[in-house]
């Protein structure tokens, strides 16, 4: 479903190469973990995915099921089923959030070609999918992330995921700021999304939430690169050693 | 009509002064009344129309921007129309003229040519300084409008629209309204343009609050695209009063509102928000001046600006702090989203204080669309043009939302969502 070749890119702003030369595939179906130490470019990888341009793409190709992605802007990527949660949800103050899913929702079925979801249908969805997630009605007719807690934020962002149903499910550090009943929800959230023609992959620092949401392959990130790639013993290892001797290993 | 100082008149200041002689004797009033009028008119002639070393009209130099003026005829008929917020008692001048029977139960209403012809009205017509030019204009002129007078502890329901709307021509309309002590209410300020003819506007408004009065006022200007208007709200403030003024500019060709206010009763409370939709070949002038005369009183003033195209946006806002105005508390804020390398925004925010125990501030920030918040809602499969145009709304829809009144947000919300899908 995704394929990564070779991929160099920068920031475009002052040319500072961040991936450099990152080769990854990940097939319909899996879930893939990305894991790697601080400042590696996890988040970046994710922002070049879903098509961030303060990012440049100088060499090789993001290939979306079988096709590359490089010229689409992120509306038409979104559009595609590709979905970024974001490791820090943007607070847009003035946008009611209600009025945001629907319109997200309404564009993306537009611009497959499918019929606007009717307000009654939209409000059930919505009004199921907070349910699953623990989502108070309350914080749904607040602008848009604006004063939700940290938790509170990136369960927005799978509620935001499950109504969206995307094919490519991109969750950038879903798990941190979330309690520990928070945690079991959002994996219980992800879990229902998993399905034989959609890949998820999961960016986390922690063994923890790949308790909840079991990876088929366990991929390290290290300056820019996938230095290390396993299965889901892979993170146990990390979670006991750290990454020193695998960081040791690819030097 | 030569002037004494032998200065040369420009084709807009001499149509003013034609349409003086022309309409003078039709003008309402008694002869209080005409000796202001003429009075006003006078100091017109002495200084014409305001050029940019004028400090208060130093962004808007009139000379320059105000060429001609429309016939003092309207085009065609104009008559009413429906309320923005369903259920308001309407007001309404029509072509400058107050038409038909009017009533609001529970509030003592008069036309304002009752109040001219009997010379009520006499006072009220004057400059408030030697660069007034609304003041005078609309003193010498003013025909329509209605003088409100609402009882002390009345709360009333329903909003009062006064509403002016004419098809070209000149309109010259007054709203003095006093609000006694205890009443709350909501008014609704709206001027309107029918048709294509191009239109001359001034409307002043003289709004009084007694102690502990309640009031929201709104004044949605929307004239047409050839339209000049030019308004004023001279505004007091008793204690513990509290007034939310929402000035909305969404028309017109050239415009100037004026907000002046005198806070005069400790404890009183002004809000002023400010919201500027301005695209085309606009010119748009905001200028605001609060005065704090007392100690313990609260002003808090933003203005938002969305400027596309060509336009021309202005704020100027002034701070007085007397030197007995102790614990005061004043904060203003200017935010301008120019959307366009054409489009231009001055902002003049200035304090001026004489009191030393006070909490004042100002800022003023010129910006562009947020990039992060744009990558967002694109990420959800929102397409740029309409991911903006939500991030536009959001920067105004803010300022509206404060106003906790939901038939009003609403249609508020419905006036910019309009305008914006005209303009973005
Ligand atoms: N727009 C940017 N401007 C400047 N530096 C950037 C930018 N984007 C990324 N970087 C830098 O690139 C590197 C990778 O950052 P990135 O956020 O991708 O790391 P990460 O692996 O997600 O880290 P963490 O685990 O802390 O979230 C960091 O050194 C970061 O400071
Ligand atoms: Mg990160």
């Amino acid at each position: 479903m995704l394929e990564i070749k070779n991929l160099h890119a920068r920031i475009a702003e002052d040319g500072t190469e961040i991936i450099r030369g990152l080769n990854l595939t990940v097939k319909a179906g899996e879930v893939a973990a990305i894991m790697g130490p601080n400042g590696s470019g996890k988040s970046t990888l994710s922002y070049i995915l879903s098509g961030r341009e303060d990012y440049e793409v100088t060499e090789g190709e993001i290939l979306y099921n079988g096709e590359s992605i490089l010229e689409l802007d992120p509306s038409e990527r979104a559009a595609k089923g590709i979905f970024l949660a974001f490791q820090y949800p943007v607070e847009i103050p003035g946008v009611a959030t209600m009025q945001f899913l629907k319109v997200a929702m309404n564009e993306q079925r537009k611009a497959r070609g499918e019929d606007e979801l009717t307000t009654p249908e939209f409000m059930r969805r919505v009004k199921e999918a907070a349910a699953e997630l623990k989502i108070e009605q309350s914080m749904l007719r607040r602008p848009l992330n604006v004063g939700f807690s940290g938790g509170e934020k990136k369960r927005a962002e799978i509620l935001q995921m499950s109504l969206l149903e995307p094919k490519l499910c991109i969750l950038d550090e879903t798990d941190s700021g979330l309690d520990i009943d928070a945690l079991k929800i959002v994996a219980d959230g992800v879990n229902a999304l998993r399905s034989p023609d959609r890949a998820i992959v999961v960016i986390t620092h922690y063994q923890r939430l790949l308790d909840y949401i079991v990876p088929d392959a366990v991929h390290v990130l290290y300056k820019g690169q996938v230095i290390k790639s396993g299965d889901k013993t892979l993170a146990h290892d990390l979670e006991a050693n750290g990454y020193a001797d695998i960081i040791g290993d690819a030097a | 009509m030569n002037m004494q100082t032998g200065m040369k008149l420009s084709v807009a200041e001499m149509a003013l002064c034609e349409a003086y002689d022309h309409a003078v004797g039709e003008l309402p009033g008694d002869a209080a009344v005409l000796t202001a009028r003429d009075g006003l008119i006078s100091e017109f002639k002495a200084g014409g129309l305001p050029t940019r070393r004028i400090e208060d009209w130093h962004y808007t130099d009139l000379k320059a921007l105000l060429r001609t003026l429309p016939d003092r005829a309207p085009v065609a008929s104009a008559a009413r129309v429906e309320p923005l917020v369903e259920g308001s008692t309407v007001l309404s001048v029509e072509n400058g003229l107050v038409a038909g029977d009017f009533s609001l139960p529970g509030v003592e209403v008069r036309a304002l040519a009752e109040t001219l012809a009997d010379g009520s009205a006499a006072a009220g017509l004057s400059a408030r300084n030697r660069d007034d030019l609304i003041g005078k204009i609309n003193g010498a002129f003013v025909r329509g409008g209605f003088a409100l007078d609402v009882p002390a502890g009345a709360a009333l329901e329903k909003p009062i629209e006064l509403q002016t709307v004419q098809n070209g021509g000149q309109t010259h309309a007054r709203f003095p309204v006093a609000f006694g002590a205890g009443s709350t209410a909501t008014v609704i300020e709206r001027h309107l343009a029918l048709g294509e003819g191009a239109a001359f506007v001034t409307t002043l408004s003289d709004v009084t609050l007694d102690d502990n009065a309640d009031v929201t006022w709104i004044i949605l200007q929307a004239q047409g695209v050839t339209d000049t208007h030019f308004g004023q709200v001279r505004i007091r403030l008793g204690a513990g009063s509290k007034l939310r003024l929402y000035v909305v500019n969404a028309g017109g060709k050239l415009v100037r509102q004026e907000v002046h206010v005198e806070v005069a009763g400790e404890e009183a409370d002004f809000i002023l928000r400010g919201i500027n939709l301005l695209g085309g070949d606009t010119h748009n002038d905001l200028t605001f001046t609060a005065a704090h005369n007392v100690p313990h009183t609260t002003s808090s003033e933003i203005i938002r600006n969305v400027v596309f195209d060509r336009a021309h946006g202005v704020f100027q806002g002034q701070i007085c702090v007397a030197q007995d105005a102790q614990k005061t508390d004043a904060k203003m804020s200017c935010n301008t989203l120019l959307l366009s390398d054409d489009a231009d925004f001055s902002a003049k925010p200035e304090l001026e204080i004489f009191a030393d125990d006070v909490q004042c501030g100002h800022g003023a920030t010129v910006i562009d669309i947020d990039h992060t918040q744009l990558f967002y809602l694109m990420a959800r499969g929102i397409p740029e043009n309409r991911a903006r145009a939500m991030l536009v709304n959001a920067f105004v829809a803010e300022i509206v939302e404060e106003l906790e009144d939901e038939p009003l947000v609403e249609a508020l919300e419905a006036v910019i969502d309009r305008w914006l899908e005209k303009h973005a």
